[in-house]
Formats: C-alpha cells, structure tokens, sequence
C-alpha cells in the first residue's frame, strides 16, 4: 500500500497522460512537421488511367507470357532456402558465442546493411552468380538469426540447467538442458525468415539476378501488367504454401537439388575478386597516392568531406524523414489493420477476407509496392511513404490481431468502437509499441534500399555510385548507411528500455 | 408484496451446466424475486459462479456485473475504467473526447463513486498500478457507475479487508434494487443479504431467508 502510494503519489488525484501516450504523439507531431516539408506531390497527369490498367492487370493475369517462368521461380525459392540454410547455420554458431561484446558487434554490422546493398557489393566481384544471391541473403541473416537465436536461448527456462547433476559437460548441458527447450522457437523463427528470404530472393532480381523480381521489373517496365500480376500471383501462392512445402525433412533434398540445378558455373576470376578488395574499393585518394603523407591525408580528408556534404547528408536527411513518416504511417494503418483478423471485432467470415488482405500486403517486399505506386503516381517520397507504411501495417497489424485472440474480455464488455478504443487498443498498446519500435530500424533499412528506385535516400547515392564504378564511394556511403541503422537500433533501444516495453524480437 | 406470485426476475427450472465433461451445476430450481437481495454460498468448486453466470445472462442487457477477474482494463486510469460502466450511454464521439481528455462532468460522478469506494486519491492512477483490493474496488466502481437496478458480483469483495468490504457492500446494496452475489465469508453474507442459497457440489442445498439462520446453520456446506 505504502509503496503503491508513493509511487503514483499526489499526482494520481488528477488526470496525467501516460509516458506510452506522450511518446506516440511527440513521434506523431514530428512526422506531422516533416510531411510539411517532405515531397510527397503526385505528378503523373492521369493516375486513375494508370490505376485502371494496373486493375485489368490483375484480373486478366497472364501465365504464359513470362520466358524462363519456372527457371526464375525456382531460382527465387533455392536462392532463399539455400541462403536461410546458411544464414541460420552460421548465426546459431554465432549465437554461442554472443557474450562477446566482439562477435555482438560484428553481427550488428552484418544486419545493418541491406540484403541488397550486399547484392550490390557481390555483383561486383562475383557478377550475375547464384553465390552473389545466396551471400547477398546469407551474411545479413546470419547477423539477425545470431541476435534472436541468443535471445530465444537466454529466456529458455534454467531450472533444468541447475537441476543437472554437477560435473555435467558444458557440450552435454547444452545439448539436453538448454536446446531441446529453444528448439521449437528456432524453427518457428527459421520459418518465418525463410518467407523473409523469399522476398528478399524476389527483390535481388531488381539489381539483375535470375529471380522473379528480374522479370517484373522488366515486365512493369513495359506495361505488361497481366504478366506482373502472373508472377506476382505465384509468388503469393509459394509463400501461402510455405507450411507445406517447407519440411524440415525435406531440407536436405532442396539444398541437393539447389546445388545440382543453380547454374553455379559462370565465371568467378579469382584476380577480380582480389582487385576488388584491394584497389577498388579503396578511397581514391589512397589509391593513387605514392606515399602516405600529409598531402595524401589532406587529400583523403578533402574527399570524404565532399563525398559526406555533397551525397551522404542529402541522403541522410531524406531518409530520415522518409523513416519517420513512414514510421507513424505503420502505426497508424497497424491500428486500422489489426481488428480485421480479430476475432473481438469480426465473425469467421469477415476475418478470412482480413486474413486474405493482410497477407497480400505483407507478402509484397516494399520495394515492389513502391514501384508499382510509383507508376501510379510518379516520383515523390509518397510513393514510398505508403508502400512502407502498408507493408509493415499489415506485418505488424497481423501480430498485434492474433494477439487479440487470447485476451478475455469481461461478459458486459463494451461494443463496437467503445470496445476499440477502451478495452482492445488500451490492452494492446505498449505491444504495439514494442512492435513499432523493432520495426524502426527494418524501415529504416527499407527505406534507404528505396533510393535505388530513384527516391533520394542513401540508397540512391550507392546505386549512383556503383553505376559510375565508383566503388570506394558505394562503400564509403554504405558504411555511412549501416551507422545510421546502428544508431536508430540504439536509440529504439533506449526508448523502449525507458518506456519498459517488452524486450524479446519474436517475429518482427 | 401485495401479488401473490409475481412473475421471477430471474428464474431456473431443474438446470444443469457442463464444463470440459464435469458437471458444475445440476439440476437447479430457483426463483429470484426484483428486490431481493441474494447470497450464493457454498466451498469453492461448488458451482457458485456458473449459477451466477446463469443468473446474469438471464440479465445481462440491463444488469451490472462485477465478474471474478474484474475485467479492468491495466493501462487507462481508475477513472477511465470506471467510466466504462456508461460507455453505452454516450455516443462515441462523446467516448472518445472523454478517452482523451477526461470531461469535469463525467470526472466529478466518478469521484463520487471513488469516494464511497475509498478510492478517491487513486482517481488517475492507472488500474495496473493498483494492489488487488483496489482493483476490485474499481470493477464495483464500474458497476456501481452504470447505474442499473440488479447488481452481479462474484465475490466482489474477496480482497478487499474487513471494514472496507463493509462499506463496499453496503454502497452495493443502496443502490441496487436487486442483488445476487457470491460469497465465501458467510459473515458478510448473512449481514448484506436477506436470502441465503448454498450450493455442494452443484446442488441446492439450502435456500432460506437470513434472519431463520445463524452463520453456524451454514457449517454443513462446507463440510465433506
């Protein structure tokens, strides 16, 4: 009693609005002030006509208009499978190690810069080569399967730990005190990255691999809306399926058959791979320079500072802005997206056509969502604005209304909008949050790869940058982009530290 | 009463209720006059919430329940969880403005309600916050609140000490025409109530006025 009393003190006698409540409006009010400044003009004359054949599209999807269909799907899914294979294999072997501060920082690196932006990087080593893809998906989620496999084995219980007999070996301790335990949550985890891998597989092909992204960026290109559709179709479909088709017994058989059919050949030249690491990419100051003195360091200095003023800030501040509305428009649309598969707010009926939208959104990678409004209504950060805010709304959206499922309700509990606003939403609220706030970062990311579509994010600088061959510059700037991701990592951690919001990354 | 048999408010012919195989309640009879006030005793696991549940869905437009779990709401204040009890009675953009900023109106007859529970300093403490003797205050805040003339409380008061749940249940029996409530402090029933029904193992076993019962009549209930 007395502590309770002090705790809330005199000032429960009258009314205070809630750290969580007061959080939300400050990142509300700020993403208000930068959508005032923000470019979110639409300039194509007609975006209804364009929005029309886009609908006509879809209902008369073609399925045979593609060349190499089965060769692209089934590239898109092995790069995936044999990229998560790898990914997870590495991250649960980083996992054990995760007490060191050096291997927690060398897996935040790793995760800070963008599949793509991998992509991007192996392209120019290894060209057009199955290893490009499956490394381009492997290292940054070895870095992410590393963190949560860490987290889900610190929270297995450790009562069987204590209660094995002393002189146990540490090997056999893990083996049956501590793994049996996490194992279930590895591979719900495993399984829901793998749907991540797709996407990311999918995406790959808009820098030139052999996956279905390839065929649709070529096929939007050129109006061939009814063939995007068929490809986008079959996409939906394969990650539908994913709980059919992707057994655990079957993995061996995948990697087997990925193996013998990727064409692994092409030409990998050893002396390129070298030059890369060892001229290219590095600062052209530095490359040049016969000595290491103080002109070339003046010289080094002049180019950062340019390349920093010039492409970098530009790029910084668009893709902050860019985040942070796209941010507040997440929570929003989570909000309004979450009672569709509730069952607090709809009969079985209305929630399996809920179920059916949530799950189209969120199985489009942003990145296609943004191109296809950027057809509708070209170029601004509109566009990508509402693509990132519809994907992750409808990630997060689909979280926060199984969450619903469990939570009981009074029988005289309130009806209709009374009940969203005072029972469901005050419940789900600091989980929202939480949610939000891991996906910060994931946006963050997001966003930056979207400059590659001509959105003035840091992305569009490393995409220039690679296309001039300007190598050491790409790296300077995605070294640039993985700190910004830190820093956001760092600060959604401190804001959910003081907000105690629950810490665990389950499926965000 | 002048009619002779007037019709029940609530009423129960040879019921019986099931859970996951196991009978909870069998065969019930029982006739519940408007302006009684009711006490359902008995041992735990004797079936006293399901014939309270019964009972309530018999009511459940126009009644006001205190249900075992409360059903508050942790993250809004006592206030706003009291306030809930009217949620119906407002339009929703009413609702809505009153969620965000808290209307002197609605304020002022809460704290009346707060003040009759002892609950006055905690008006905008958040219901998480609150021990367990208050946040059962507040369920029968939100209940006492809405107003109805028949009252349901599973035993409202069961964390609640012993001189509060005296003036939590006498502020329930003031303003309520008819009250059914469960209770395991056969004390406290026989003070507040004016019929006494006991239940073993989901049967009526005893369904008498208080004033022909003493608390030692009730020992059989709770004796294997």
């Amino acid at each position: 009693m007395t502590t309770s009393t002090a705790i809330n003190g005199p000032s429960a006698a009258v009314p205070q609005r809630s750290p969580l409540l007061r959080a939300s409006l400050g990142f509300f009010l700020l993403a208000v002030c930068l959508l005032l400044v923000a470019d979110i003009e639409i300039t194509t004359r007609d975006p209804w006509l364009e929005l029309g054949r886009l609908a006509l599209g879809i209902v008369t999807p073609d399925f045979f208009a593609v060349e190499d269909l089965a060769q692209a799907l089934f590239n898109t899914i092995a790069f995936a499978i044999v990229g998560v294979v790898l990914g997870s294999s590495f991250g649960f072997v980083l996992a054990l190690s995760f007490h060191h501060r050096a291997v927690r920082v060398f897996c935040a690196v790793i995760r800070a810069v963008h599949e793509l932006f991998w992509g991007l990087i192996f392209l120019q080593v290894f060209g057009l080569t199955p290893l490009t893809a499956v490394l381009a998906i492997a290292i940054p989620y070895a870095g992410i399967f590393a963190k949560v496999f860490s987290e889900i084995l610190e929270e297995s219980d450790p009562a069987p730990l204590k209660s094995l007999p002393s002189g146990t070996g540490t090997i056999s301790a893990f083996l049956y005190a501590r793994l049996p335990d996490a194992l279930s949550h590895f591979k719900t985890y495993t399984l829901y990255r793998l749907e991540c891998a797709l996407r990311s597989s999918a995406v790959l092909g808009f820098v030139g691999l052999p996956t279905i992204g390839f065929h649709l960026e070529s096929a939007f290109a050129q109006g061939g809306y009814s063939e995007a559709a068929a490809l986008l179709i079959l996409f939906y479909v394969i990650i539908a399926t994913i709980r059919v088709w992707a057994r655990r017994q079957l993995v061996p058989f995948y990697i087997l058959v990925s193996l013998i059919f990727l064409p692994w050949g092409g030409s990998i030249s050893m002396s390129h791979v070298a030059t890369f690491f060892t001229h290219d990419i590095v600062p052209y100051p530095l490359r040049v320079a016969e000595t290491f003195d103080a002109t070339t360091l003046s010289a080094l200095w002049a180019w950062m500072t340019d390349l920093f003023a010039g492409q970098a800030l530009p790029g910084i501040v668009s893709t902050v802005v860019l985040t942070q509305i796209a941010l507040v428009g997440t929570g929003m649309l989570t909000l309004l997206f979450f009672p569709l598969i509730s069952p607090k707010f709809f009969g079985t009926v209305g929630r399996n056509i809920g179920h059916v939208a949530l799950v189209v959104i969120r199985s489009t990678p942003e990145y296609i969502l943004t191109l296809i409004l950027l057809l509708l209504w070209g170029p601004s950060m509109l566009p990508a604005i509402v693509a990132l805010a519809l994907h992750n709304g409808a990630i997060i959206g689909h979280l926060i209304g199984r969450h619903t499922e469990t939570m009981g309700l009074r029988p005289d509990h309130a009806k209709g909008l009374n009940l969203y606003f005072y029972e469901v939403t005050p419940r789900i609220y600091p989980q929202f949050l939480a949610f939000l706030f891991y996906r910060w970062e994931v946006i963050m990311r997001e966003t930056a790869i979207l400059g590659i579509l001509g959105i003035t994010t840091l992305g569009f600088y490393i995409d220039s940058a690679f296309a001039d061959l300007r190598f050491d510059r790409a790296l300077f700037l995605i070294a640039i982009t993985a700190l910004l991701n830190l820093g956001i990592d760092a600060l959604s951690r401190r804001i959910r530290a003081r907000l105690r919001l629950k810490s665990r990354l389950d499926a965000v | 009463m002048l009619n002779k048999d007037p019709a029940p408010l609530l009423a129960l012919e040879n019921r019986s209720a099931h859970y996951n195989g196991l009978t909870a309640l069998s065969g019930i009879t029982l006739r519940i006059q408007a302006g009684e006030r009711v006490a359902l005793v008995g041992q735990s696991g004797a079936g006293k919430s399901t014939l309270l549940r019964l009972l309530y869905e018999q009511q459940a437009d126009e009644a006001a329940l205190v249900p075992q779990d409360l059903g508050l709401v942790n993250a809004l204040s006592v206030f706003h969880n009291i306030y809930m009890g009217r949620l119906h009675k407002y339009g929703t953009a009413y609702n809505l403005l009153n969620l965000i900023r808290p209307q002197r109106k609605e304020v002022e007859a809460v704290r009346a309600i707060t003040r009759s529970l002892d609950l006055e300093e905690k008006l905008f403490a958040r219901a998480g916050e609150l021990s367990g003797g208050q946040q059962q205050r507040t369920a029968v805040g939100r209940a006492l609140f809405k107003g109805a003339a028949v009252f349901f409380g599973d035993e409202p008061v069961s964390s609640v000490d012993e001189h509060q749940s005296r003036d939590v249940l006498k502020a329930i029996v003031d303003r309520h025409e008819t009250v059914v409530l469960s209770m395991h402090d056969v004390g406290l029933a026989l003070a507040f109530t004016d019929r006494i029904v006991g239940l073993k193992s989901g049967r009526l076993v005893l369904d008498r006025p208080t004033r022909d019962l003493a608390a030692s009549d009730l020992d059989d209930l709770y004796r294997d």
